[in-house]
């Protein structure tokens, strides 16, 4: 299942968040400045999987912007993987010039 | 009042805040200004503020007061208001506030709007946050949408449906006989979603999956994943040359758990399996997410084992991928499959090995886990000659699981017990600091076992520590073994490895700058301090210096040490007589799960325990012996004199009802605790009863037996129990001797069946002095707590007329009050 759905800067500005699991709102901060803190450390050839607590992060970047997907246990990483991109296609056709 | 600013103009503000106070500063403004328009009611900009508020929430902002807006918003009719309203409501609503229910009734009437959009956000809002009580009630309008023949309206109810079932799974037959024709469709979005929904069903009921099974949904599922596979190129459905991945992904996983367990499933989608491993492009990572899933799917079900085959050659194929993600993902599942196609993986061992050298994290971290599933006895050596060089370069968060898994691989498979010292003294160098505290009593007990090894290892631990003492957990070894075997490392005989020369005072001299330190720990100074004293015992020329070093630690700042180091001064001067028996070696160490050894006699060695007692030496050393006779009573035991405080239990053989003291003995659990009865142990077991068996309230008389009565030498029994706890029984024994000689070194021994429980207290003395002119009184304490009838086997041992006399009797004409 799909726990959470981010966009995030490099600076660790939050452009999009989707939870679809309740989270208090001081506590969704913390999560993303973790999160993103968790996949700028990592190099361009480690893996996009992470392991973050007891989920997984699927992560992807494109360009200044990071896409973060956390994922539980039963998911497909790399069917999310492809996801991410899917959207990121979505939404290059929908608004153009993403 | 001027108009709201737009939400496009606000997010470009808030971009060109440099700081985040500025940024707060300006959401702050704006939410003054939202807020009072909200208090104007002013319908026009209501939807604009709200989606501010949004984006403010969506930033960490609380923006609660919006809460009610949303909710005016939905009941209006303007599509726009509505889109806004719905998204509001399910970002910041959910079943914890209690305006919820007041969508209720807005969400009933847009179900069933004339416009599909307005339905369509009705549903999204429902399976997003609905609560159990709105999923109640509007269930059955979400059930009427999944049968409509709108292929738009359909998935998104289907989602919706499986919100509803997470949310109250009793609803869930109530959408069985919807989903006989979901699958019919054509549209690649209402098949993805009722294939979710079949999946939820599924996953929650085994009622459900016996359904499905039955209904034959395989045969569907399979012909819609062939269709998918063999279909030339659709362009809605095409992700870099395969046609929709997604749904392929989730057909199989439904597929797989349709398959789990169930031989008929199973076998009706080999061929499809099949298929999909074999045409699958591989080249694009789209592919190797579909063969991944597939994977996954064939080692859950029951495939043949051909089809198993295939699936770990194409993990094996995996590993060889340049791309990290693939890699990662083989190695996750091949952590998966070892416990069950243990030979198939063993082939890839050496690729999972070269992971061990990867730069990534998550890899290595894999590569090391399976490395640890794969060690056996036949290549062991080559594992651990890797899994230690991993050891040293890797990073600290590594360190410790990677040492515990050396440890527990080397106990299970070393080839020789100098190897296994071998490996331990690398990973005590290399990882040292980073090794669990529980890894250094075992490592102890370890090197105790292996006798002939002492001088050999304590030779290296001394060279170990001579160069480095920082690392704690070596250090803590490395002085025990010291303490303990310092007179073979001073007498310079080692057969495995060149001896080398080493004077007492240089011993003395480490263990001493151990002890100085900054660096060892309280623990390790303690370990160092009971070495020094042990040494006191083993070495001749330097007990002065030793005398010196406790009485200065006697005044010691650290309470634990100088406790110590009093309690050790006290024995050089008061007890000096008993100091050789006390700091004797250590007999060898039982493994109990638990804990070490708990032998009485030299609790004083013993480092693990905080605090240190001086016992007076009790009969200790006489114990030992007379649990040797018992042990060899009880036949084939291996077990050592190791005298634990667990409850007192004679074990009975496989057979059951009678003891066979002589034959297999079947000592289940830790050792046997024979030796008890001759040490005043506390009657853990009977509590509350005293070494003199004599209970307050009696029951009545219960008529003693003679038990044994042969070459002059009768045993009685008397009884005695008590009316608050039946199921205890004393037995008083009473042995008399009729010859004209006295019987010395009488030993009474006695076994139970095993659903009793024995307790022997110490007899009265070992001299039976002839012609009845005295007798030796021993208490029994027996413990029936299934009112079984007693029997006994007893054993006497004796010297009589200068020859040692032995004797087995079976003892079974116990009176019925009492056991009963």
């Amino acid at each position: 299942m799909i726990k959470f759905f981010l966009m995030v800067n490099k600076q660790g500005q939050t452009r999009l968040s989707r939870y679809y699991e309740h989270v208090e709102i001081n506590k969704r901060t913390v999560l993303e400045a973790e999160v993103i803190k968790n996949c700028l450390s990592r190099s361009k050839d480690e893996c996009s999987f992470v392991e973050y607590k007891d989920f997984k992060l699927v992560y992807r970047q494109y360009a200044a912007l990071f896409i973060v997907v956390g994922i539980d246990q039963t998911e497909n990483e790399m069917a999310v993987y492809e996801l991410i991109h899917n959207f990121v296609e979505v939404l290059d056709k929908y608004f153009s010039r993403v | 009042m001027p108009a709201p600013i737009r939400l496009r103009e606000l997010i470009r503000t808030i971009r060109t805040a440099r700081t985040q106070a500025e940024e707060r500063e300006m959401i702050q403004k704006e939410c003054a200004a939202i807020r009072s328009s909200f208090r104007e009611e002013d319908n026009t900009y209501r939807c604009r503020n709200v989606a501010k508020l949004l984006y403010m929430h969506m930033l960490g902002y609380p923006a609660h007061f919006g809460q009610l807006e949303c909710l005016k918003l939905i009941a209006s009719q303007k599509f726009t208001d509505k889109r806004i309203g719905y998204l509001g409501a399910m970002l910041l609503l959910d079943e914890r506030q209690d305006v919820h229910l007041l969508m209720t009734n807005c969400i009933k009437n847009d179900l069933n709007h004339s416009t599909q959009y307005v339905q369509g956000l009705a549903l999204c809002t429902l399976g997003c946050m609905g609560s159990s009580e709105m999923c109640r009630d509007l269930a059955g309008e979400v059930e009427k949408l999944l049968k409509t023949s709108n292929s738009y309206l359909r998935k998104k109810a289907a989602l919706c449906a499986v919100h509803v079932i997470r949310k109250v799974p009793e609803l869930m037959e109530m959408f069985l006989p919807a989903t006989k024709n979901l699958l019919n469709e054509k549209n690649h979005g209402v098949l993805h979603t009722s294939v979710v929904l079949l999946t939820e069903m599924c996953e929650r009921s085994p009622d459900m999956l016996a359904h499905f099974r039955k209904v034959s949904l395989v045969p569907q599922l399979v012909r819609i994943l062939k269709n998918l596979i063999m279909s030339g190129y659709s362009p809605e459905h095409d992700v870099s040359g395969i046609s929709d991945p997604f749904l392929q992904v989730r057909i199989l996983r439904l597929l797989r758990i349709l398959g789990r367990n169930d031989d008929d499933s199973s076998e009706a989608m080999n061929d499809i399996l099949a298929q999909v491993a074999t045409n699958t492009e591989t080249s694009k990572n789209v592919g190797n997410a579909i063969l991944y899933e597939t994977v996954l799917t064939i080692m859950d079900i029951k495939s043949e084992s051909g089809l198993r085959v295939l699936a770990i050659n194409i993990l094996g194929r995996f590993l060889l991928n340049n791309d990290k993600n693939i890699r990662y993902v083989a190695l996750t599942s091949l952590l998966k499959t070892v416990q069950t196609d243990h030979n198939a993986v063993q082939r890839h061992r050496s690729t999972i090995v070269d992971c061990l050298k990867d730069l990534d994290v998550s890899i290595k971290r894999r590569a090391m886990e399976l490395s640890f599933a794969l060690v056996n006895g036949n290549n062991v050596r080559g594992m651990m000659k890797e899994l230690l060089y991993f050891l040293d370069s890797c990073e600290p968060e590594f360190k410790a699981d990677c040492a515990s898994g050396i440890f527990l691989a080397a106990e299970k498979y070393a080839p020789s017990k100098r190897w296994h010292i071998d490996t331990i003294m690398r990973v005590l160098t290399t990882a040292g600091s980073y090794v669990r505290d529980d890894a250094v009593p075992n490592l102890i007990q370890l090197i105790t076992n292996s006798v002939e090894m002492h001088a050999y290892t304590v030779q290296r631990l001394y060279k170990a520590i001579l160069g480095d003492y920082s690392q704690q957990p070596l250090v803590q070894v490395a002085s025990w073994c010291i303490g303990e075997y310092g007179d073979l490392l001073v007498s310079g005989q080692c057969e495995e490895e060149e001896p080398i020369q080493v004077t007492e005072d240089e011993v003395l001299d480490i263990l001493e700058s151990v002890l100085i330190s900054n660096m060892s720990a309280s623990v390790t100074r303690g370990y160092a301090l009971t070495a020094i004293m042990k040494l006191s015992t083993r070495f001749t020329c330097t007990v002065n210096r030793i005398k010196k070093v406790v009485s200065i630690y006697g005044s010691s700042i650290d309470v634990e040490l100088q406790q110590r180091a009093v309690e050790y001064n006290a024995l050089f001067k008061k007890y000096d007589h008993m100091r050789p028996a006390l700091l004797e070696r250590m007999p060898v160490m039982e493994k109990v799960t638990t804990n070490g050894p708990a032998d009485i006699v030299q609790t004083n060695g013993e480092t693990e325990t905080a605090v240190l007692e001086t016992k007076p030496p009790p009969s200790g050393l006489q114990p030992a012996n007379q649990a040797n006779d018992l042990l060899d009573l009880l036949g084939e035991s291996d077990i050592t004199p190791v005298i634990p405080t667990a409850p007192t239990s004679k074990p009975a053989c496989a057979g059951g009802e009678l003891l066979d003291l002589l034959g297999d003995l079947n000592l289940t659990g830790s050792p046997v605790s024979a030796p008890a009865p001759q040490i005043a142990q506390p009657p853990f077991l009977l509590d509350g009863l005293t070494s003199q068996p004599l209970f307050n309230d009696i029951a009545a008389g219960i008529p003693s037996i003679t038990a044994y009565n042969k070459n002059g030498l009768k045993i009685d029994f008397t009884f005695e129990r008590s009316n608050t706890n039946p199921s205890v029984t004393v037995i008083t024994i009473q042995a008399s001797n009729s010859t004209e000689l006295d019987m010395t070194d009488f030993v009474f021994q006695a076994a139970v069946p095993k659903t009793f429980q024995l307790q022997l207290l110490s007899p009265s003395s070992s001299v039976i002095p002839a012609f009845n002119s005295g007798t030796i009184t021993q208490v029994i304490k027996v413990l029936n707590p299934q009112k079984q009838q007693l029997r006994m086997r007893i054993k006497l041992t004796y010297n009589h007329k200068g020859s040692a006399m032995q004797d087995l009797a079976e003892v079974n004409n116990f009176p019925p009050q009492s056991w009963q």
